[in-house]
C-alpha cells in the first residue's frame, strides 16, 4: 500500500537521517584510521594518499557517494528541524526533562548546531587539504616528495604545517569533540530510526554508540594535538 | 488541618483560542497533601468563584488515569514529576508547604488551545479515522479465546493498547511530534491477527495524516516515553517504522 510520498514521510525522513548518518559514521572512521598512518611516518601517509589518489574511476565513486550522502543528510537534518519549529510556535515557560528511560540530552538537542558547525568545518577542511597545494588543480612543487622511487604528493608536509599553528590544531580539536557531541545521540538514535531498535538493548546500543563516537571523535583529535606538540 | 498547605500557582490564562494569554499567580492556602493534583485547582476554582473571577479551565474525566482526558505541562513536565501518573493521580504529598507549581497546556501547533489549559486534541480522532480501527467483526468477548495468539503478542500488543491518548508525548517532545501516539496504535493492532487485513492501509493512512496534522518529526529524543502515563515504550515507533517500510515495499 503506498503513501502519498514516501521518503518525505516523518518515516521516510527519519530513514533518510538514519542511513545516512550511519553511511557518514562508517566514512568518518574509515577517515580516521587513515589519519593514523601518520603516527607511524610521513611516508606511510603519503603513501595512503596516493593509494587513494590512484584508485581513480573508483575514488571518484566514492566521493559522489559520500556528497551525496551529506548532502541528503543536511537536507533531511534541517527540514526536521524547521519541521519542529513549526510544530511548536510558542515554547513553554518551563521545561524540563522527565528523566529516564528519556534519552534527551545537550547531545540530542544540539543536532542541527553541531551538525551546522561540522558542515562549515567540513568545506574548510576540504579547501585546506584536499585542494590545498599540491592537491588537484593546486599544483605545487614543494609539496612534492619521493616514496621508495615514486614521485607523490606530499601531504604530510601540508598536515604539519597546518597543524603547527594554534588555529587549526585547536580549531580542529573543538570541531571534532562537536563530532563526538553528534554521535553520542547520532548512532543511537540511527537505530532507532531505521526500526532497529527493542527496550532490552536500548541502554547497550546507547552506550556503545557513544564509545564508538567517543573513539572517532579522539583518534582524529590525536593527530593535530601530537603535531602541535611536537610529540611527532 | 495540621497538615495543610500552602501552595502558589503560576498558571496560564487565555480567554479563548485567538486571544492573548498570560500567566496568573494564585495561592491556594487551603491545600492539603491528599488533594490530587486536579483537587488543588477544584480548590483554586471554588476560590475564584467566591471571588466573582472566571475559574480556570482544565479537561479531565474519570480521575483515575484511565479515560485520557486530563493533562497539563506541571513544572515543565507533562503529568508532573511522578512517572507513569496521568496528572489526576499525582497528589500533593509530593509537593511541600509553601512550594509554586507551574501549569502549562499542551503546546502544540496541531493542538490549538481552546481555553486556559484546555487544547483541541481532534488532531488525535482524526489520526485514529484514518486507520486506527479493525472494519473486520471482531465478535463478542469470548470469540476472543478462539483465536490463537502467543501470549508474548497478546502482552505486548496490550502494552502498546493501554495508551489512553492523552497527548502528554507531542507535549513533552521537544518537536511536538505524535509518533509515540500513533505508534502504539499502529504497533497495537499490527500484533493481532484481527489487525491483519489493513495492516498495510493503517500504517501509510496514519503516518500520512500525523504529517498532515502539523506534528513535528521525531528525534528520538525518547522523552515521550518518560512521560507517558503509561510507560509505552518508544520500541512502538521502531515498529512503526518497520511497518511503513513493509508497507510501501510491497
Ligand atoms: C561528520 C559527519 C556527520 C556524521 C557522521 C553524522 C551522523 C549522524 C547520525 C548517525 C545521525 C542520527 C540519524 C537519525 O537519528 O536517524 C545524525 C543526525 C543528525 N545530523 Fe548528522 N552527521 C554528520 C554531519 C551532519 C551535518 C553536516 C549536519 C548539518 C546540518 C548534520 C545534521 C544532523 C541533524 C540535524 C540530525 C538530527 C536529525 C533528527 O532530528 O532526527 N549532521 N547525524
Ligand atoms: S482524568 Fe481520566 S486520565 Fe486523568
Amino acid at each position: 500500500m503506498s503513501s502519498k510520498n514516501p521518503l518525505r514521510s516523518p518515516v521516510g525522513k527519519k530513514l533518510i537521517t538514519g542511513i545516512t548518518g550511519l553511511g557518514l559514521v562508517v566514512f568518518v572512521l574509515m577517515h580516521m584510521i587513515g589519519n593514523l598512518s601518520m603516527f607511524t611516518g610521513s611516508d606511510a601517509y603519503n603513501e595512503y594518499a596516493h593509494f587513494l589518489a590512484g584508485l581513480g574511476p573508483v575514488l571518484y565513486a566514492m566521493e559522489v557517494a559520500i556528497v551525496a550522502f551529506f548532502l541528503f543528510h543536511i537536507v533531511n537534518g534541517i527540514q526536521i528541524w524547521l519541521g519542529k519549529r513549526k510544530a511548536r510556535p510558542v515554547g513553554y515557560d518551563t521545561y524540563r526533562s522527565a528523566g529516564k528511560p528519556s534519552q534527551q540530552s545537550t547531545s540530542s538537542r544540539s543536532m542541527i548546531i553541531t551538525g551546522s558547525i561540522l558542515g562549515i568545518f567540513l568545506v574548510i577542511h576540504i579547501i585546506s587539504f584536499k585542494f590545498g597545494p599540491g592537491g588537484p588543480g593546486n599544483a605545487d612543487a614543494a609539496y612534492v616528495t619521493n616514496v621508495g622511487g615514486t614521485e607523490m604528493r606530499d601531504l604530510s608536509k601540508l598536515v604539519l604545517e597546518k597543524f603547527g599553528s594554534p588555529f587549526y590544531a585547536f580549531g580542529y580539536t573543538f570541531v571534532m569533540l562537536l563530532l563526538i557531541t553528534h554521535l553520542r545521540h547520532g548512532i543511537w538514535s540511527a537505530l532507532q530510526s531505521l526500526g532497529a531498535m527493542r527496550p532490552s538493548l536500548t541502554p547497550l546500543v546507547y552506550g556503545v554508540g557513544a564509545v564508538l563516537g567517543m573513539l572517532i571523535g579522539l583518534g582524529f583529535i590525536a593527530l593535530p594535538l601530537a603535531i602541535y606538540f611536537h610529540l611527532i | 488541618m495540621a497538615d495543610s498547605m500552602n501552595i502558589k500557582l503560576k498558571v496560564w490564562r487565555q480567554a479563548g483560542p485567538k486571544a492573548q494569554g498570560r500567566f496568573e499567580t494564585y495561592t491556594v492556602p487551603e491545600a492539603n497533601p491528599h488533594m490530587s493534583f486536579l483537587e488543588l485547582l477544584d480548590v483554586l476554582n471554588e476560590q475564584l468563584i467566591k471571588d466573582h473571577k472566571e475559574p480556570v479551565e482544565f479537561d479531565h474525566d474519570c480521575r483515575e488515569g484511565i479515560c485520557g482526558s486530563c493533562g497539563v505541562v506541571v513544572d515543565g513536565v507533562a503529568h508532573g514529576p511522578q512517572r507513569r501518573t496521568a496528572c489526576c493521580q499525582l497528589h500533593m504529598r509530593h509537593y511541600k508547604d509553601g512550594d509554586t507549581i507551574v501549569v502549562e497546556p499542551w503546546r502544540a501547533e496541531a493542538f490549538p488551545i481552546i481555553k486556559d489549559l484546555v487544547v483541541d486534541r481532534t488532531a488525535f480522532d482524526r489520526i485514529i479515522a484514518a486507520g486506527g480501527y479493525v472494519s473486520i467483526n471482531a465478535g463478542a468477548a469470548q470469540d476472543a479465546n478462539s483465536l490463537p495468539i502467543p501470549k508474548t503478542a497478546a502482552d505486548l500488543a496490550m502494552d502498546f493498547a493501554s495508551c489512553i491518548g492523552c497527548g502528554a508525548c507531542v507535549a513533552a517532545c521537544p518537536n511536538a511530534s505524535a509518533s509515540l501516539f500513533t505508534a502504539a496504535k499502529i504497533s497495537h493492532l499490527a500484533m493481532l491477527p484481527q489487525g491483519a487485513p489493513e495492516r498495510k492501509l493503517r500504517v501509510t493512512a496514519m503516518v500520512d495524516q500525523m504529517a498532515e496534522e502539523g506534528f513535528g518529526d521525531c528525534s528520538n529524543h525518547a522523552e515521550c516515553e518518560a512521560v507517558c502515563p503509561k510507560g509505552i515504550s518508544i520500541s512502538a515507533i521502531a515498529m512503526m517504522r518497520r511497518e511503513y517500510v513493509k508497507a510501501v515495499m510491497s
